[in-house]
């Protein structure tokens, strides 16, 4: 039973630290989000911007804005997923696009 | 005797030499045919697919888009034709038309023949400025060069101006031109890219709608074949509750497969109707359309 009690003891700071390691910070939104917005400006150059990476980042910002910065930084990593699909779309696109061609 | 087998193994030497460079030649061809654009090769392609797809369809037929794909749909086109929705932004057109600018001159004055009949020319590639000129820019362009400010491109006023314009060759059978020069063959190869190319979240290209699945239906909608998608613009769509013009089409078409789209008359847009104004030479303007 002490031993249970001793153990627990040991876990349960543990625990905690790493919950609020994981409750994202001002900062880590902002990192996130940069991220995310490198990555969309890289489509933008390729011309190939998805709506739904907008939106993702609007909706991060939006979290941002009311202080939920767990939901912000969901969303960016989001936005940031998407607008790298995007690019990947564009970059296989410069050569996969022949096969549809009619010939 | 070592003479004979010399003559014998050079025969050899010279039928390998050539079995090799036939060999070489013809596996070199057919990747250099591929990258070469050859639209006139491209658009027989494009009508013959369409038309065995479609065998019992008329080819002027396909530019009613998806009112040709189906009797049903046909005899819907042929009661809305009784009273078009377009007919206000055509009396409208015609009257913007005529009506002089503030400094006398008027679009009649921008244009070849005054501006009547010849929709079916536009676009066209002005060999002096090396890009695609549209019947939308030309007559935006028309307005700045006499001092009014340029229209939206989408609709309105853009839309009755084209509708008014279309009206007058309706019947003239597309006559684009890809003049010799190297740019304006980039233009058309560049438009064909645009078409053929996957964007967007949906991962669509224009041709996954408009050549692997015309006829059928998406969503409430059916699609149309991309053989005279352009001839009957601009369009009254049920849909939009009023009227659009080409730019509005490729705008609303990139932003349903969920892709940002680009800014009305950007080259991408321009060198896109090119190719598709192209593929459909022969085909009658029949605009302005409507649409559901």
């Amino acid at each position: 039973m002490l031993k249970s009690i001793r153990l627990l003891a040991l876990v349960l700071p543990i625990a905690g630290a790493t919950s609020v390691l994981a409750a994202g910070s001002e900062a880590d939104f902002k990192a996130a989000y940069a991220a995310a917005e490198a990555a969309n400006k890289e489509a933008a150059a390729l011309r190939n911007q998805w709506t739904t990476t907008a939106a993702a980042m609007a909706a991060a910002k939006k979290a941002a804005d009311t202080g939920d910065f767990d939901e912000a930084i969901a969303s960016s990593k989001e936005a940031e997923a998407l607008a790298k699909a995007s690019i990947f779309q564009a970059t296989s696109e410069k050569e996969a696009w022949k096969a549809l061609e009619i010939r | 005797m070592s003479g004979e087998v010399n003559v014998r193994s050079a025969i050899h030497f010279a039928s390998a030499a050539l079995a090799l460079a036939v060999l070489a030649f013809g596996a070199i061809q057919p990747a250099v045919a591929a990258d070469t654009p050859d639209p006139a090769a491209d658009a027989k392609a494009f009508r013959n697919y369409f038309t065995q797809k479609f065998p019992k369809l008329k080819l002027e037929d396909f530019v009613n888009g998806p009112y040709s794909m189906n009797e049903d749909m046909h005899r819907q086109w042929e009661e809305k034709e009784q009273f078009p929705p377009y007919d206000f932004s055509l009396d409208m057109g015609k009257e913007m038309f005529s009506k002089p600018f503030k400094n006398g001159k008027s679009y009649a004055d921008c244009f070849p023949n005054k501006g009547i009949g010849i929709r079916q020319n536009y676009p066209y590639f002005d060999e002096k400025e090396g890009k695609v000129i549209t019947l939308e820019l030309a007559l935006n362009r028309c307005r700045e060069a006499n001092g009014e400010p340029p229209f939206s491109y989408v609709k309105d006023e853009m839309a009755a101006l084209t509708a008014y314009m279309a009206f007058t060759s309706r019947g003239k059978p597309f006559d684009i031109k890809i003049p010799g020069d190297p740019r304006a063959l980039e233009a058309y190869q560049n438009g064909k890219r645009y078409f053929y190319t996957r964007r967007g979240q949906l991962n669509f290209s224009c041709a996954t709608c408009h050549v692997q699945s015309p006829g059928e239906r998406i969503r409430a909608e059916v699609l149309a074949p991309a053989l005279g998608i352009l001839n009957a613009m601009p369009i009254y769509r049920s849909e939009w509750g009023g009227m659009g013009t080409i730019s509005r089409r490729f705008t609303t078409c990139n932003s349903q497969i969920r892709g940002v789209p680009l800014n009305p008359q950007d080259d991408e847009y321009r060198d896109l109707e090119y190719y598709l104004s192209y593929v459909s030479n022969g085909l009658p303007i029949s605009g302005p359309g409507a649409r559901p």
